[in-house]
């Protein structure tokens, strides 16, 4: 069985001279460890390197040793005082710095209505709307909106030298690329009018069509919601055109040579199976695809079941426990080739972009020593 | 025996990645060899479900995949179709909704709808009387449910509409639906964890937000892929000391003493995640077996499924 093509340079050599990391992927792969790992690793070689994540588990919180982030970026300090370090933890870079943040989705939906509210009124019609609390406070959608929006403001004030965004769980990898898109959409003009006509003129002015469609909607959602659907869009009309460009700068973002997406995975055959699509969507949607990030290989066993071995392994053991040992061996061979097929698989779909390979590590990795262990395999 | 299986309905969450699909349809297994009518419902944007049992992909009708078991693939479009013609009661009305663009857009995004109708799906398959006459109900009806956070947001959808809708037909049939998923008597909601720091930490932290949001309680968690206690102690000292002094002499058996010691050290691990996670919730925690055969099939469902009925 051939070994699986991995980067030669490991992931520096892959976000080299980028701005911006985007890690992607399907839920409990190590999206969140990969991407504290890799802006720890820039760090310490000299990026000042920012880390987004947005996660109702505050995952990256633990990857980091963290209690508790906020919506702004916390300096995480990579040498701990009274933490001895190994080698590997010695600073190379001198002027590295690692930023984390944990992104607080509501809060900076706030900060762009108040950024772009024409007045103090309308800000505060917008904040207090319930469709406006609804939809700045949902799971699905507005996290992954938020994260993109926030990536961009960082990118803008171009304070780090690398941005790396963990982006949120979500139902299908990409859906941090169609909620922004469905997001931008909703708050679009061409729903503004209709709902704006409605809620300042009543039914009477519109079209029959028209009238009638606004009246199916009242049957089927009730008075209330109408109203507070008018009320919302009637406030947000007048901020709707800085959404719409800031969408589009975002969207811009995305596709810029100095943005690179990762595609962190397991080999698990499931997650495999996610990955191939991903990374046949990146390229649909023509977005730069830097490479496979496969965490938690089970490493190759190089021994074949022998009689040697029985003989070997029944004169350093009693019968039962050369057995077992014998059987774990076993074991653990099958599981190892399974992954090794399922990578070949997916280095298929990946045509000739790096798939860097993370080894199942002895310890789960909560804190900087481990996203250091992690990254002796990253970089 | 936590009786989980004899509700109505069972809720499946948990973090990412730690096979609450898999347990899913063994739960189901488990109810249709218990002799409960039982169907398996999934929420994600690819099915795989029916492709565990072997069938055809059911999409968004009822399946039969075994004796007593369908399966069925909740997709947002359908369920909002569907619900909108039951609400409405009239195609025509339906479809005028749905062709029209500002509809399309709206529902698109507007906050949670689609959870609702999701959720709303769900309900229906769950309820002894169903929207059509002709089909059958069910005894049990088990979800493969979103991730935690997304999981919790769509149980918590018919709140969330409350929240913005104060009268209508539709907050009326949200209300139903909410009280359906939240009484302890019709509805279990499950956790399946794995015995691992952060998906323990993920439990934990799901319990809380179950309490806090929904007031709802984790009727059990399920520790998915324990591995084996193979070697006890006295074994595993044997097995370092041989380690250790280089007895092992061929490189076959140094790989091998090695591999046993790695593995005697995960499932000591694990078991201290899995006392952690029984320390940390108030729901029974009980374990399945890591499967060994490389993917999860058939057989591998009938094990799980063995071990469900017999400890769920």
């Amino acid at each position: 069985m051939s070994t699986p093509p991995r980067g030669t340079g490991g992931v520096e050599e892959l976000i080299r001279r980028k701005r911006v990391v985007i890690c992607a992927g399907s839920g409990g792969v190590g999206k969140t460890t990969t991407s504290a790992a890799i802006a720890a690793g820039m760090a310490e070689r000299g990026c000042k390197t920012a880390v987004l994540t947005i996660d109702p588990a505050k995952r990256l919180a633990n990857s980091l040793g963290l209690t508790e982030l906020g919506n702004e970026e916390t300096r995480v300090e990579l040498d701990p005082p009274g933490t001895p370090q190994g080698g590997t933890g010695t600073p190379q870079g001198g002027t590295g710095e690692l930023w984390a943040m944990m992104l607080d989705a509501k809060r900076t939906f706030d900060e762009l209505v108040d950024t772009y509210a024409p007045d103090e009124q309308t800000r505060d019609a917008v904040l207090s709307n319930p469709i406006y609390k609804q939809l700045s406070n949902a799971v699905a959608g507005s996290q992954e909106y938020m994260a993109m929006e926030k990536l961009h403001e960082l990118h803008m004030e171009g304070r780090y030298d690398l941005l790396v965004l963990d982006t949120p769980p979500s139902r299908n990898a990409l859906e941090f690329l169609e909620a922004p898109r469905r997001l931008s959409r909703f708050i679009d003009s061409r729903s503004l009018q209709f709902f704006r006509a409605g809620g300042r003129m009543g039914m009477g002015v519109m079209g029959r069509s028209t009238g009638l469609l606004f009246k199916v909607m009242q049957r089927a959602t009730g008075v209330d919601l109408l109203r507070d659907l008018s009320e919302f869009f009637n406030a947000f009309g007048e901020m709707a055109d800085g959404f719409a460009e800031r969408a589009r700068r975002v969207e811009a973002l995305l596709g810029d040579s100095a943005t690179t997406f990762l595609l962190v995975t397991s080999p698990r055959a499931a997650s495999i199976q996610e990955a191939g699509w991903f990374a046949r969507k990146l390229r649909e949607e023509d977005l730069p695809f830097g490479g496979v990030v496969v965490n938690r290989v089970r490493q190759p066993v190089h021994t074949k079941p022998s009689s040697q071995l029985d003989t070997e392994l029944k004169g350093l053991f009693d019968p039962g426990l050369a057995g077992k040992v014998a059987q774990t061996l076993d074991e653990h061979r099958a599981l190892a080739e399974r992954d090794a097929l399922n990578m070949e698989e997916l280095a298929k779909t990946l045509r000739r972009r790096p798939m860097i390979c993370v080894p199942e590590l002895r310890d789960d990795v909560h804190d900087l020593d481990g996203l250091r262990a992690l990254n002796e395999f990253l970089f | 025996m936590s009786g989980v299986l004899e509700h109505r309905l069972v809720y499946v969450t948990g973090k990412g990645g730690v096979g609450k699909t898999t347990v899913a349809a063994a739960m189901g297994l488990a109810g249709a060899r218990a002799g409960r009518r039982t169907v398996v419902c999934e929420v994600a944007e690819q099915e795989r479900i029916t492709g565990i049992f072997g069938s055809a992909p059911a999409g968004f009708s009822e399946t039969a995949v075994t004796e007593n078991l369908s399966a069925f693939s909740i997709n947002p479009e359908s369920a909002k179709e569907e619900w909108l013609r039951d609400q409405l009661r009239s195609g025509r009305l339906a479809g005028m909704l749905n062709n029209s663009r500002i509809f399309q857009y709206l529902t698109a995004a507007a906050p949670g709808l689609d959870e609702l109708v999701t959720l709303g799906k769900i309900w229906e398959l769950a309820q002894l009387q169903r929207r059509r006459k002709a089909d059958r109900p069910y005894d049990l009806t088990i979800v493969d449910a979103p991730a935690t956070g997304h999981g919790v947001a769509m149980l918590r959808s018919p709140r969330t509409y409350a929240d913005i809708a104060k009268v209508g037909p539709i907050r009326k049939h949200a209300d139903l639906i909410g009280s359906f998923m939240t009484d302890p008597a019709t509805t279990a909601v499950v956790a399946v964890a794995l015995a691992e720091e952060m998906p323990v930490n993920e439990t934990i932290e799901l319990q809380e937000r179950l309490a806090g949001e929904l007031d709802v309680q984790l009727a059990a968690v399920l520790v998915n892929a324990v591995l084996p206690e193979r070697f006890d102690s006295a074994e595993a000292e044997q097995l370092t000391r041989v380690g250790a002094n280089g007895e092992a002499g061929g490189r076959a058996s140094r790989e091998a003493v090695a591999t046993a010691l790695a593995s005697y050290d995960r499932a000591k691990r694990q078991r201290a995640q899995v006392g952690r996670l029984r320390r940390g919730v108030d729901a029974p925690v009980l374990t399945l077996p890591f499967i060994l055969s490389p993917e999860v099939g058939r057989e591998g469902l009938d094990l799980l499924a063995t071990e469900i009925g017999r400890k769920l």
